[in-house]
């Protein structure tokens, strides 16, 4: 499958990967493998962009080519507009203070108080103490853990690490900041919490975001821009709500249906057929964005074509800011109903899938 | 009890102390860096050298195999140009300093490999030198266990100090030989022992008192 090529400017751009590739060579038990093939993509400056995939995609390593934590086997990566290969490893480490970094299991020194782990990227770049003082307090502040300064890292909860690594990524002031599946190891409620915080540093401080995650759940909350990678590939890539409402590539399809309000119950997938008896009725997914989430489509439904309807599952939602309802439903399968149906769906742009017919 | 014999019994004891001091002083400054080195140069690490990796731990290993009192032999023309002597506590600290460089090495080794490699990677992300990693990462949160690792290091010499008696080397292990063993004195023997033993539960319960104060990793309300 060929991707289009980006229409996001080189000014514009964040991060470009340009045909990147990344093998690893046979060590020990392990053959050789290729993590990343012929990737490009470009992450908009002041965007929040997403890369999601299953583990092992090749995402972690992608991220990791950012910073220069990993080095590509071939094409480049530019940030800002300087190419990460080229640099020697003094200007690697100039490049990674001007880049932050959070990490699923945040990685904060157990030794350190929050206030001393905050302050260790600026001790690293040789600040002096009174101004990291003036530093930190603010993002403290910031990160809404002002009281917990002089606490050490045991002392917190998963959330609250989180959020010291948030700080600590934003010390030295970057322009972007890498997440590698920060709210992996959280629970929902706090990865809401941890989402909003990234949502307004990247609103407030105009700071480009890239993440990484396997969970649409965290794609949908807050990403502008969206790519699919799948063993090493880019597969689809674009806005956030036009891939979540019209998936092209069956990866993200399989991603998608792992959110809450796309899954079928149980019972009805079971009964699920590919072709239709007679009086079976027809199983569509209908997918409403926009004016038409607002609507009472499903009164209207049942009206124009004259038949009962059943609702078998169903959400609304928000994605990248944009309401955006899915909603299941049944009805007979013959055709004349189903002919009505159609006109009514044509005529008010609504996106159908017809999933199997039911008895 | 005789005070010749408490004479002898404290003199003893502050022998002991003197060369356990020193030797785990020098011992431990020089095995540090080595251990640091032996944790940080494999492939792929802060400051790659396998090859050099793997003659150091071959040295490490030779001399921790060599029993104690057979280095103490083995080294005494070294022992002679350093101290210019092969008896007494002064040139018993030699043999003792260097039975401490290896058997530290190798505790502080293990330490700094405990250390969690995403700190070392969030360190980098950071724009963190090689150095700036062992000093401010890797020493820093390996506090704990190199307290430990020192205390260890120094209840093991005041067994081998005891050793060093065997070559005239002084401290409380001589004072047993001699007047226990030799001359059959078994009030002696016992209070030599008693005095080591004490020796070594101070040196462990402050270790262990140290290392708790710097851990940082369990949670306190």
């Amino acid at each position: 499958m060929t991707i289009p090529p980006s229409d996001i400017s080189p000014e514009d751009a964040s991060v470009v990967f340009d045909a990147v590739s990344k093998r690893f060579a046979a060590s020990g038990g392990n053959a050789a493998f290729t993590a990343l093939d012929n990737v490009s993509l470009t992450v908009a400056r002041g965007s929040i962009t997403g890369i999601i995939g299953r583990s092992g995609a090749g995402k972690s390593t992608l991220i990791r080519l950012v910073n220069g934590l990993e080095k590509p086997s071939s094409g480049k990566v530019l940030v800002d507009g300087v190419d990460v290969g080229a640099l020697d490893e003094a200007g690697l480490r100039d490049l990674r203070r001007s880049v932050g970094m959070i990490f699923q299991h945040f990685n904060l020194l157990s030794s350190r108080t929050v206030f001393g782990n905050v302050a260790l990227p600026l001790e690293i770049a040789g600040m002096d103490r009174r101004a990291i003082e003036q530093r930190v307090r603010p993002l403290l502040d910031l990160v809404g853990l002002a009281d917990k300064h002089g606490r050490y890292p045991a002392e917190l909860s998963g959330g609250q690490k989180q959020r010291i690594g948030i700080a600590r990524a934003l010390a030295t002031e970057p322009k972007l900041l890498l997440s590698d599946e920060a709210t992996s190891a959280l629970d929902p409620e706090t990865t809401q919490s941890i989402l909003e915080l990234l949502k307004r540093i990247n609103a407030e401080l105009g700071l480009t975001v890239l993440l990484i995650t396997h969970e649409m759940e965290v794609v949908k909350a807050v990403t502008s821009d969206v790519a699919v990678i799948d063993r090493g590939e880019i597969v689809e890539r674009g806005r956030t709500f036009d891939v979540f409402t019209h998936p092209k590539h069956e990866t993200t399809r399989a991603l998608l249906s792992g959110l809450p309000g796309s899954k079928l119950p149980e019972a009805v997938a079971r009964g699920l057929k590919s072709a239709a008896a007679a009086g079976d009725r027809v199983v569509v997914r209908l997918t409403f964005f926009g004016a038409a989430a607002e609507r009472p489509l499903i009164s209207q439904l049942i009206q124009s074509i004259g038949a009962e309807v059943n609702i078998i599952a169903g959400t609304i939602d928000e994605i990248g800011g944009k309401p955006y309802g899915s909603l299941v439903v049944a009805y007979g399968a013959d055709a004349e109903t189903a002919g009505k149906a159609e006109h009514f769906f044509a005529e008010n742009g609504l996106v159908t899938e017809v999933l199997g017919y039911v008895a | 009890m005789s005070p010749d014999l408490l004479m002898l019994i404290g003199k003893a004891t502050l022998d002991t102390l003197r060369m356990v001091a020193i030797a785990g002083l020098i011992g431990s400054l020089i095995g540090l860096p080595i251990g640091i080195f032996l944790a940080t140069s494999g492939k792929g690490e802060l400051f790659p050298a396998p090859n050099v990796n793997r003659i150091v731990g071959l040295l490490v290993n030779a001399t921790r195999s060599t029993p104690f009192i057979i280095l103490v032999v083995a080294i005494i023309p070294f022992t002679r140009l350093v101290t210019g002597t092969s008896i007494g506590t002064k040139a018993a600290i030699v043999p003792l300093t260097i039975a401490t460089i290896p058997f530290f090495a190798r505790l502080v080794e293990a330490a700094i490999r405990d250390i969690d490699k995403g700190l070392i990677e969030a360190a980098r992300a950071m724009g963190a030198t090689p150095m700036q990693i062992v000093f401010k990462v890797l020493l820093a949160e390996a506090r704990p266990a190199l307290t430990l690792a020192l205390t260890m290091t120094l209840v093991s010499l005041i067994g081998y100090s005891a050793m060093v008696g065997a070559v005239g080397g002084g401290g409380l292990g001589d004072l047993g030989i001699r007047y226990g063993y030799q001359r059959f004195r078994p009030d002696v023997m016992l209070i030599v022992v008693v005095v080591l033993i004490v020796l070594v539960q101070l040196v462990q319960s402050a270790g262990d008192r140290l290392a708790r104060r710097f851990d940082k990793r369990s949670r306190k309300t």
